[in-house]
C-alpha cells in the first residue's frame, strides 16, 4: 500500500499490438478484413492470373460458367471472359473507392475543421454551402456532374468525391466543436501555438478515429455509385468495371443471368467487407474501450 | 438477543468480484459493516476503493454479470437480501431502502417536473389517491426547506439551482420514510455553503425518521461534520472502523493516518514575502460579460456579467489565491489574465507590458512569461502526444532546437519527480496525479515568471492532492515563481496562498493576507464561506507520516 503517486505503471504494449488485439475481438470484422484482402489480391493479380485485356474476345459468346476452363466463369454476349472482368473490375472499383474517398475526406476535413474551429460567420458561410450540396440528392448531382464533365474515369472519381464530402464535413465540424473547448487546446494556445498547428496537429489527430471509420462507409458508397453510373451506361466504357458488366448483363438477364449475378456478388462482398471493416475499426479506435 | 431490534443494515464478509483484467480480482473483500437505526455511518475511501460498488451491491444494482457479489451476506433488518428476485428488490428499493445520488442534475429526469417525479415514487409504492399524493409531495418539499414548495412542485429540474435539486432528491428518497438511506457523495458537486445546508438537512431528517444512513464520501471534512461511525476503505479492504472521534483523532492504521495527514489544515503558512517585491502581474479594471446567444425566436436574453471591475497585484515570489464558489467568476479571471478569453475592459500588465493590448505576434512572445496549469489533468494533455513532446512543445514553438528541447523536457520530468522513463509514454498511461505533474512540467518548460493555476488539485484524491501541492510550493520557492492560484477549496487556499482574493458574483468582496482573512473575515460572504467549511471545528491531528 504505497501512497506515492510517482511510480509509473508498467509500459503498455505498442499501439499496433493493442489495436490488433481490440480489432480481432470482433469476429465479423476479421471476416471483413479477409474479404478486403481477397479483393485487394484480385486487383493486384489481375494481370497475372487473367493476362490480357478483359475486353477482348476470349471464347464463344454466352458460355455458361464451369464449362470451358479457359473461361471458368463463362463469357458474356460478346464472348468476354467474366472472370477477367471481375478481376480487372476489382482494380477499377478499389481505385475509384480509394481516390473518391480521399477527395471527399480532404474536402470534408478542411471545411468541417474550419467551420468547427472558428465558428461564427465562418461556420455560417461554410455550413450554408454544405447544406446547399446536401439539399440536392447525391445521385442526381453525380449524374449532372458526369453529364457536364464527361464519363472519363478521372472525372467520375472526382465527381463521386465531390458529392460525398458533406457528411464527413458535418461530422468533422461536430468533432471540432466539442474538441476545441477541451483544455488541451487552451493549453496549446497558451504555449503560443498558431491556429493552423492547433487545427491540424492538436485537434485533427483526436478527431481522426470517427473519420477513419466513416471513410470505410464512403468507400463502399463510392463503389456502389460507380456501379450505378455504369449500370446506366454512364461509366467509362474503356474499363471493365463491375457496374459496366451488370449493365451489359441486364440485356441477357433471362437467358444468362450469371453475366449480371457474378459481378453483383463481387460488389456485395466488397461493400460488405468495407462495412465490416468499418465496424472493426470503430471498436479498435474507440478509446473508451479497454483491453 | 430477541429484545434488541436487528441492525438496519449488516454486511458480513461481503465480497464483490471484478471482471478479469481489472487491477485487482475483488472490488471489495471481506467487508463487515453494521448500521444501527438512527446512525450515520460514513464509508470513506479514495477513488477506486470500491465504496460506490458497495452501495450498488446493497441496492442490487451492480453491473452484473461482470461485477457481482460472490460471497458474504447483506442483511437488511435481519433479512438476507442476496438471492432476492428482481421484483422483491424493486419493492424494497425506494420504499425501504433509498438512495441519494451525487449529481442531482443527471439523477433527475430533465423531461419531467419535480412534482411528477416525487409523485411517481408514491404512485409505485403506495395506494394513495391523486390529491393525497400531491399533498404528501408538497409536504415533503416543505420538509426539505424548499422555498415556495407549490411552485417547485411544477418546476423542471433545470429551473432550480443545484442545491435545490439535491433537496428534491432528498425529498424523493425520504418521502416513503425508508429505514435505510444510502447517500453516495451527495454533496460533492455542491458549493461549500450549500453543502453545509444539505448536510444539516440530512442530519435533521434522519433524526426525525430514525433511519440508518450509509454515507459515502471521500472528504474527511464532511466525515467530521456528519458521521457517527466511520469505516475506511483502501483498495477494497476495510482498514479501519470505529467512532468518528477514534478514527479522525486517533487513527491507527497507516493508511488512515496517511489519508488524514494529507487533509490540509486550516492554518495558513507563515508570511514570508516582503511587500516591496516587484509587481509581476497587475490587473486593472477587468470586466467581462458573456452575451447569451438567443435562438431565432427566443428573443434576446440577458447578458451575464462574469467579472466586473476586478483589480489585483501579484508580486514576485508570491502566491495569490482567488477563491469563491461556482459562478463567482474565478475561472473567468484565470482565462482573462492568460488571454485565452478576450476581455471587455481593463488591462493586464505582465512585467510592464499590457497583455490585453498586445498584437497577436507580441502576444505569442509574451505567452512564454505566463503559463497555466489546468484543472482536469485528463483533458489538458493531448491524448495523442507523447509526454516528451507535450513538455517540449512550448520551447519548440518559441524557437528552441527540438532535440535540445526534448533533452530539457526529460530534466523537467525529474524536477516534478517523475522517472525519465515516462518521457516516451502517452498521457493515458499515467494516474491523475502524475498527469498533473506533467502539466506542471509543461508550464515550467518555458521558464515563465507567472504561473496561473486553475483548480489544479480539485480533480485529485486527497493524498495525491497533498503531494502535488507540496510540489507546487517547493517549485515556487526554488524557482522564485509567482502563482495565481484559483480554487474553490478554502483548505487548499489556506495551505498555499500568501494572500487571497474572495470573489462573489464577479466582484471582489474581500482581499488581504490569508492569515488575516481566515482569522478575521470582514465581509459577511467571507464569514459565511469560512463557517461553511466542512469539519472546520476539527483540526486534523498532526501525524508524522511519510506522505511522499
Amino acid at each position: 500500500m504505497t501512497l506515492a503517486d510517482t511510480e509509473i505503471a508498467p509500459p503498455e504494449p505498442p499501439r499496433y499490438v493493442m489495436f490488433w488485439r481490440r480489432y480481432k475481438r470482433n469476429r465479423a470484422a476479421v471476416l471483413g478484413l479477409v474479404l478486403f484482402a481477397v479483393v485487394v489480391l484480385m486487383a493486384l493479380s489481375a494481370g497475372l492470373i487473367e493476362p490480357g485485356d478483359p475486353l477482348r474476345r476470349a471464347g464463344d459468346p454466352l458460355t455458361p460458367p464451369f464449362v470451358n476452363w479457359a473461361t471458368p466463369l463463362g463469357t458474356d454476349q460478346l464472348g468476354r471472359d467474366v472472370l477477367a472482368g471481375v478481376f480487372y473490375g476489382a482494380r477499377i472499383s478499389l481505385l475509384i473507392g480509394v481516390v473518391a474517398t480521399l477527395v471527399a475526406i480532404v474536402i470534408g476535413v478542411v471545411i468541417g475543421a474550419l467551420a468547427g474551429y472558428f465558428g461564427g460567420w465562418v461556420d455560417d458561410v461554410l455550413m450554408r454551402i454544405t447544406e446547399a450540396f446536401q439539399t440536392i440528392p447525391n445521385f442526381v448531382l453525380l449524374l449532372t456532374l458526369v453529364a457536364i464533365m464527361g464519363s472519363k474515369i478521372e472525372w467520375i472519381t472526382l465527381a463521386i468525391g465531390i458529392v460525398s464530402w458533406t457528411a464527413p464535413a458535418r461530422m468533422v465540424r461536430a468533432e471540432f466543436m466539442s474538441l476545441r473547448n477541451r483544455e488541451f487546446v487552451d493549453a496549446a494556445r497558451n504555449l503560443g501555438v498558431s491556429n493552423t498547428s492547433i487545427i491540424f496537429r492538436e485537434i485533427l489527430p483526436n478527431a481522426m478515429p470517427p473519420i477513419v471509420v466513416y471513410a470505410s462507409v464512403i468507400m463502399a458508397l463510392s463503389i456502389l455509385m460507380e456501379s450505378a453510373l455504369a449500370f446506366l451506361a454512364l461509366g467509362d466504357p474503356n474499363y471493365a468495371s463491375w457496374g459496366n458488366m451488370i449493365g451489359q448483363g441486364r440485356a441477357v438477364l433471362r437467358s444468362a443471368p450469371y453475366c449480371a449475378v457474378i459481378p453483383g456478388i463481387a460488389i456485395i462482398l466488397t461493400v460488405l467487407s468495407f462495412s465490416l471493416l468499418g465496424e472493426g475499426l470503430n471498436d479498435a479506435l474507440n478509446p473508451r474501450q479497454k483491453k | 438477543m430477541t429484545k434488541t431490534p436487528p441492525p438496519v443494515l449488516e454486511l458480513c464478509n461481503l465480497e464483490i468480484s471484478l471482471p478479469k483484467g481489472a487491477d485487482r480480482p475483488y472490488a471489495l473483500e471481506g467487508l463487515d459493516l453494521i448500521i444501527e437505526p438512527g446512525e450515520i455511518v460514513c464509508l470513506v475511501g479514495e477513488s477506486g476503493s470500491g465504496k460506490s460498488l458497495c452501495a450498488g451491491a446493497i441496492m442490487g444494482l451492480l453491473p452484473e454479470p461482470h461485477v457481482r457479489v460472490t460471497g458474504g451476506a447483506i442483511r437488511f433488518l435481519g433479512e438476507e437480501l442476496r438471492g432476492k428476485t428482481d421484483a422483491e428488490m424493486r419493492n424494497l428499493r425506494g420504499a425501504d431502502i433509498s438512495m441519494i445520488f451525487q449529481e442531482p442534475m443527471t439523477a433527475l429526469n430533465p423531461q419531467k417536473t419535480v412534482g411528477w417525479q416525487i409523485d411517481e415514487v408514491l404512485r409505485l409504492h403506495t395506494k394513495l389517491g391523486k390529491a393525497d399524493r400531491k399533498a404528501r409531495a408538497i409536504e415533503m418539499l416543505e420538509r426539505v426547506h424548499i422555498t415556495d414548495p407549490a411552485s417547485a412542485y411544477n418546476a423542471y429540474p433545470h429551473q432550480i439551482s443545484g442545491g435545490q435539486r439535491q433537496r428534491v432528491m432528498i425529498a424523493m428518497s425520504l418521502v416513503l420514510s425508508p429505514k435505510l438511506i444510502i447517500a453516495d457523495e451527495p454533496t460533492t458537486a455542491l458549493d461549500v455553503t450549500t453543502q453545509l445546508q444539505i448536510l444539516k438537512l440530512i442530519r435533521e431528517l434522519q433524526e426525525e425518521e430514525g433511519a440508518g444512513v450509509l454515507f459515502i464520501t471521500h472528504d474527511f471534512g464532511v466525515v467530521a461534520e456528519i458521521a457517527d461511525k466511520v469505516a475506511v476503505l483502501c483498495r477494497g479492504e476495510l482498514v479501519e472502523s470505529g467512532t468518528t472521534d477514534q478514527v479522525l483523532n486517533h487513527p491507527q492504521h497507516p493508511y488512515t493516518r496517511a489519508l488524514i495527514g494529507a487533509v490540509p489544515a486550516l492554518t495558513p503558512p507563515p508570511l514570508k514575502i516582503a511587500s516591496d517585491a516587484p509587481v509581476v502581474l497587475k490587473g486593472t479594471g477587468l470586466k467581462k460579460t458573456f452575451a447569451a446567444r438567443g435562438g431565432m425566436f427566443a428573443g434576446k436574453r440577458k447578458a451575464v456579467t462574469a467579472v466586473k471591475d476586478l483589480s489585483f497585484e501579484l508580486r514576485q515570489g508570491e502566491t495569490l489565491g482567488v477563491v469563491g464558489e461556482s459562478g463567482s467568476g474565478k475561472t473567468t479571471v484565470s482565462r482573462i489574465v492568460t488571454r485565452l478569453l478576450e476581455c471587455d475592459q481593463g488591462s493586464v500588465e505582465l512585467d510592464g507590458s499590457d497583455l490585453l493590448a498586445a498584437t497577436p505576434k507580441e502576444l505569442r512572445a509574451l505567452r512564454q512569461h505566463i503559463q497555466m496549469v489546468f484543472q482536469d489533468p485528463m483533458a489538458s494533455l493531448n491524448p495523442r502526444k507523447r509526454v516528451v513532446d507535450l513538455i517540449a512543445q512550448g520551447p519548440i514553438v518559441h524557437g528552441t532546437d527540438p532535440a535540445q528541447a526534448r533533452e530539457e523536457a526529460k530534466k523537467l520530468l525529474e524536477l516534478v519527480e517523475l522517472s525519465p522513463a515516462a518521457a516516451n509514454r502517452f498521457p493515458h498511461e499515467f494516474s491523475g496525479g502524475q498527469r498533473q505533474r506533467i502539466g506542471i512540467a509543461r508550464a515550467l518548460a518555458l521558464e515563465p515568471k507567472v504561473i496561473v493555476a486553475d483548480e489544479p488539485v480539485s480533480a485529485l484524491d486527497v493524498s495525491v492532492q497533498a503531494q502535488v501541492l507540496k510540489l507546487l510550493a517547493d517549485l515556487r520557492d526554488r524557482l522564485n515563481l509567482s502563482l495565481l492560484f484559483v480554487t474553490h477549496d478554502l483548505r487548499v487556499a489556506a495551505q498555499l496562498c500568501d494572500r487571497v482574493i474572495v470573489m462573489q458574483k464577479g466582484e471582489i468582496v474581500e482581499t488581504g493576507l490569508t492569515a488575516e482573512v481566515f482569522a478575521n473575515p470582514q465581509h459577511p460572504y467571507t464569514q459565511n464561506l469560512l463557517s461553511s467549511i466542512p469539519g472546520r471545528d476539527w483540526t486534523p491531528p498532526s501525524l508524522h507520516v511519510d506522505v511522499a
